[in-house]
């Protein structure tokens, strides 16, 4: 990778079907508009497929950390085959089991306990950012 | 197993509209059709997940969109869907223009006013896709 903006790439499997996607979606906005501003970006994962070059350069210009909502790992495993490997893959599921924090339900219309294991993935992804770009 | 009609929605996590495509997704599987449709991840197409990959190929699919990238059908084509019936919220936005959809994580009322009526408005096609798929067999 050849990252010289000193910003992380954050690739959100954003998964409609599952509460931890849901999850991941939200974490992630949570971390680009509040806890890492100006230190993160991010793509839409689907694009690595709908773009084009530019897209698929994406890993090439950022270090990337993924967040999955479920061990299927779509945004891992989709952005090291499509982009380039990532620097941290991370899965909202085994986050919210670290931190003692039950399994979410809701696909959308979230409450205090959703928003609240929001706030502790994007916490944790925020760390990451911050241990990506102290290596670097 | 009665098809079902699988309905793929924008993954986005950039645009306003995006989270339009994504409540579209949820208001036409739980509210409006929900014995005749299924939501799936389209992060699985991603990765060819062979289970989505079944699913796109034997039942009739609708992809709702956030933007002109076309994302969910591109991504459902990829993956060989035939015959996707394809959606950009924006169309349904350009119709209902005095419900301006805004936010992303959290989308205001007017942009889940706007979804609901744009699923009611996909009632019709679900109904039609599975009146076809009936008429085939």
């Amino acid at each position: 990778m050849s990252d010289k903006s000193g910003k992380v790439g954050i690739i959100s499997c954003s998964g409609e079907a599952i509460p931890g996607g849901t999850i991941s979606r939200v974490a992630c906005r949570k971390v680009l508009e509040e806890l890492r501003p100006g230190k993160s970006v991010t793509i839409c994962l689907p694009l690595f497929i709908a773009g084009g070059e530019e897209e698929r350069m994406f890993a090439d210009l950022f270090p990337t950390i993924t967040v999955d909502g479920c061990e299927k790992r779509c945004a891992a495993l989709g952005t090291e085959r499509l982009s380039g490997k990532p620097a941290k893959t991370l899965i909202v599921t085994e986050i919210l089991k670290k931190k003692g924090i039950p399994p979410t339900t809701k696909l959308r219309n979230l409450g205090p306990e959703e928003k609240a294991a929001a706030q502790a993935v994007a916490e944790e992804i925020a760390a990451a950012i911050d241990e990506v770009l102290a290596t670097k | 197993m009665d098809k079902k009609v699988a309905v793929f929605a924008c993954s986005g996590i950039g645009k306003s509209l995006g989270a339009v495509a994504r409540e579209i997704g949820y208001e036409l599987t739980e509210r409006v059709r929900p014995d005749t449709t299924v939501l799936t991840c389209l992060a699985l197409l991603v990765i060819n997940d062979p289970e989505a990959r079944k699913l796109v190929t034997e039942n009739p699919v609708i992809a709702i969109d956030g933007c002109v990238k076309d994302c969910a059908k591109k991504s459902l084509e990829a993956n060989g869907a035939k015959g996707v019936k394809a959606y950009q919220s924006i169309d349904f936005f350009k119709k209902h223009s005095h419900l301006k959809p805004e936010g992303i994580a959290e989308l205001n009322e007017a942009g889940k006013e706007l979804a609901a009526l744009a699923a009611d408005e996909l009632a019709g096609v679900v109904d039609e896709l599975l009146a076809e798929e009936a008429n085939n067999v």
